[in-house]
């Protein structure tokens, strides 16, 4: 116990005495720092980007393709590498060497035509790609159709990797050994298996289970392992995926479009004639309209839960850690203080990250399987109450599956909320 | 607000990857393991149920492997009996048959023993008879050597005849 002890002193020391060494090498040069932009960092590491930052190296970048539709309609590919170069300025008076990342212009020769693009400075399309076509005396900016692989991109392709790693590889060992249980690594990924498919989408879905499985399978999966990778805060990692609103917004679609195509006539026929008295449906479709409604904030709800849960969790995360710098301008006695408490509360919420992780791909998927399930209902299952062919006892399990699925129905509604 | 609009780009590669870890993990990844957890969970259960029977089995094997040992016991015990009361019936015969032999020795030897005294007997009695007459012979011719006790004795005998 008192080893433990001491090892987080030692630690804690070394951390506290981190900005002494910084203020030490960044010796003078304190005041004419520019001032720390909080919010471009936190908006430059929640957004996308064309290349990848090298791991403690600002200025370096691993290079991605960009991959653009001109104005005219052909398409180019080119690195992203490109698009930027490291300047170097030197301060005169304390001789010291900075480096910046600033954006150039690449100039394409294709059919006899010139094509330029760079990097937006500023307006709506700010550190996007613009092709430059030349107006008058000057240029005007064109955003082409990018389907560049960004860094959020090619993390989306690792994340796809690695899932279809974790489960061909549990596949292969199958294979191989037959029917005896993996270990470790694999029995991890087999216990996530197992407690997402039969204590939920088994539990929720019941005899459908089987057609619906695999897409709630991959959902969990892949959102779990965004959320993971976008934790890791060096290269194969960083990009904040699930925070982003465009791939939260595909996931959810997804969940849409099966709810719907699965739809049976009952659950149409829930929307746009439902059980409730004759006057909220009849001569202004009040029911009709909050049941349109709901079909669609369903998925928005999922959609945008993820999206808000992960990006807060960045958010935290690197406001605690931007703490550290914003308490140096006030001497390094308080960046000291303000260094321990802000890593041991990052270590905190990165902890904590990973708990939401985990609850939040569960959550989707859940919710998905539920909503699903609310979809596929047949007319017998929904009335069991007024069915005579069931059995009593089995009529009132499915009363009580029909409460609890309400039940979860509402909780999820004020969540939302 | 630029965190709030989602940008194609991501949008697009977001859909093509989605479809393709889907499509790739519903045909050769999920069904997979799912039919392996639930043979093995199938196996599993079958394996406890085995188990229980096997021991069920065993136990019954057991008592009645007591059972037969009990039985043999007491097989082999009457076993022992009937040895033992065969080996006394055996001597008690031989006993037996032993003395009906002697017995009928001794029977055979006092019949020979008779037959030779009986044969003796005869014998003596015809030599008795022999001498007897011979004896009669003699003493009749000395007797009769005259003529008078002749006729005396034809007519004594005479008389006899006369007053039977």
């Amino acid at each position: 116990m008192s080893k433990r002890v001491s090892i987080l002193a030692i630690l804690l020391t070394f951390i506290a005495l981190f900005p002494f060494s910084m203020s030490a090498s960044g010796n003078g040069g304190h005041n004419e720092n520019e001032n720390l932009d909080v919010k471009e960092i936190i908006f430059e590491h929640l957004g996308d980007g064309y290349g990848w930052e090298v791991p403690f190296a600002h200025v370096y970048r691993i290079p991605l393709p960009v991959i653009v539709r001109a104005e005219d309609g052909k398409w180019f590919c080119f690195s992203s590498g490109d698009l930027t170069e490291i300047e170097v300025t030197e301060n005169k008076e304390t001789g010291k060497i900075k480096k910046h990342l600033v954006p150039v212009m690449k100039t394409i020769e294709k059919d006899g035509k010139t094509y330029r693009f760079m990097l937006s400075h500023e307006g709506s399309n700010k550190d996007k790609v613009v092709q430059l076509i030349p107006d008058g005396d000057g240029y005007r900016e064109y955003r082409p159709l990018d389907i560049s692989i960004t860094k959020n991109v090619a993390a989306l392709f690792i994340a796809v990797f690695l899932v279809t790693a974790m489960v061909m590889g549990l596949v292969r060992y199958y294979r191989r050994r037959g029917l005896r249980a993996p270990r470790k690594g694999m029995g991890f990924f087999e216990m996530l298996v197992s407690f997402v498919y039969y204590d939920t989408i088994k539990s929720t879905l019941g005899e459908n289970t089987k057609k619906f499985a695999p897409y709630l399978l991959t959902c969990f999966f892949f959102i779990l392992i965004m959320n993971l990778v976008g934790l890791i805060v060096i290269f194969p990692g960083g990009a904040n995926l699930t925070g982003n609103i465009a791939v939260t917004l595909v996931l959810a679609f997804m969940t849409f479009v099966v709810t719907n195509i699965f739809g049976t006539k009952h659950y149409w026929k829930e929307i746009f004639w439902p059980d409730v008295p004759l006057f909220l449906k009849f001569p202004l479709p009040i029911m009709q309209v909050i049941e349109v409604f709901g079909i669609f904030t369903k998925p928005a709800a999922l959609c945008v839960r993820l999206f808000a849960n992960m990006m807060g969790g960045h958010i935290i995360v690197i406001t605690l850690t931007l703490l550290i710098f914003i308490f140096a301008a006030f001497g390094t006695g308080v960046a000291g203080g303000a260094t321990v408490v802000s890593v041991l509360f990052s270590i905190f919420m990165l902890l904590l990250d990973v708990l939401v992780s985990f609850i939040q791909a569960y959550v989707f998927t859940l919710l998905s399987a539920l909503f699903i399930s609310m979809a596929v209902i047949k007319e017998h299952e929904h009335n069991a109450k007024d069915d005579e062919t069931y059995p009593q006892h089995e009529r009132k399990d499915r009363v009580e599956i029909a409460e609890e699925k309400s039940v979860l129905q509402k909780l999820a509604k004020e969540m939302d909320a | 607000m630029e965190l709030f609009t989602p940008d194609f780009g991501l949008v697009f590669w977001m859909f093509v990857a989605f479809i393709l870890l889907f499509l790739v993990l519903a045909k050769w990844g999920w069904p997979v393991i799912i039919k392996m957890m639930d043979s093995r969970a199938a196996t599993i259960d079958q394996g406890v149920e085995d188990a229980k029977q096997a021991k069920e089995q065993l136990d019954n094997a057991r008592e009645e492997a007591k059972k037969y040992v009990v039985e043999a016991q007491a097989r082999q015990a009457e076993m022992l009996r009937d040895a033992a009361r065969m080996k006394t019936e055996i001597i008690e015969q031989a006993k037996n048959e032993a003395a009906d032999a002697a017995r009928k020795e001794m029977e055979a030897a006092k019949a020979a023993i008779e037959q030779a005294r009986k044969e003796a007997e005869l014998q003596f009695r015809n030599e008795v008879g022999k001498f007897s007459i011979d004896i009669a012979e003699k003493m009749v011719r000395t007797q009769m050597k005259s003529d008078k006790a002749q006729t005396e004795l034809v007519n004594k005998l005479l008389d006899e005849i006369e007053k039977n």
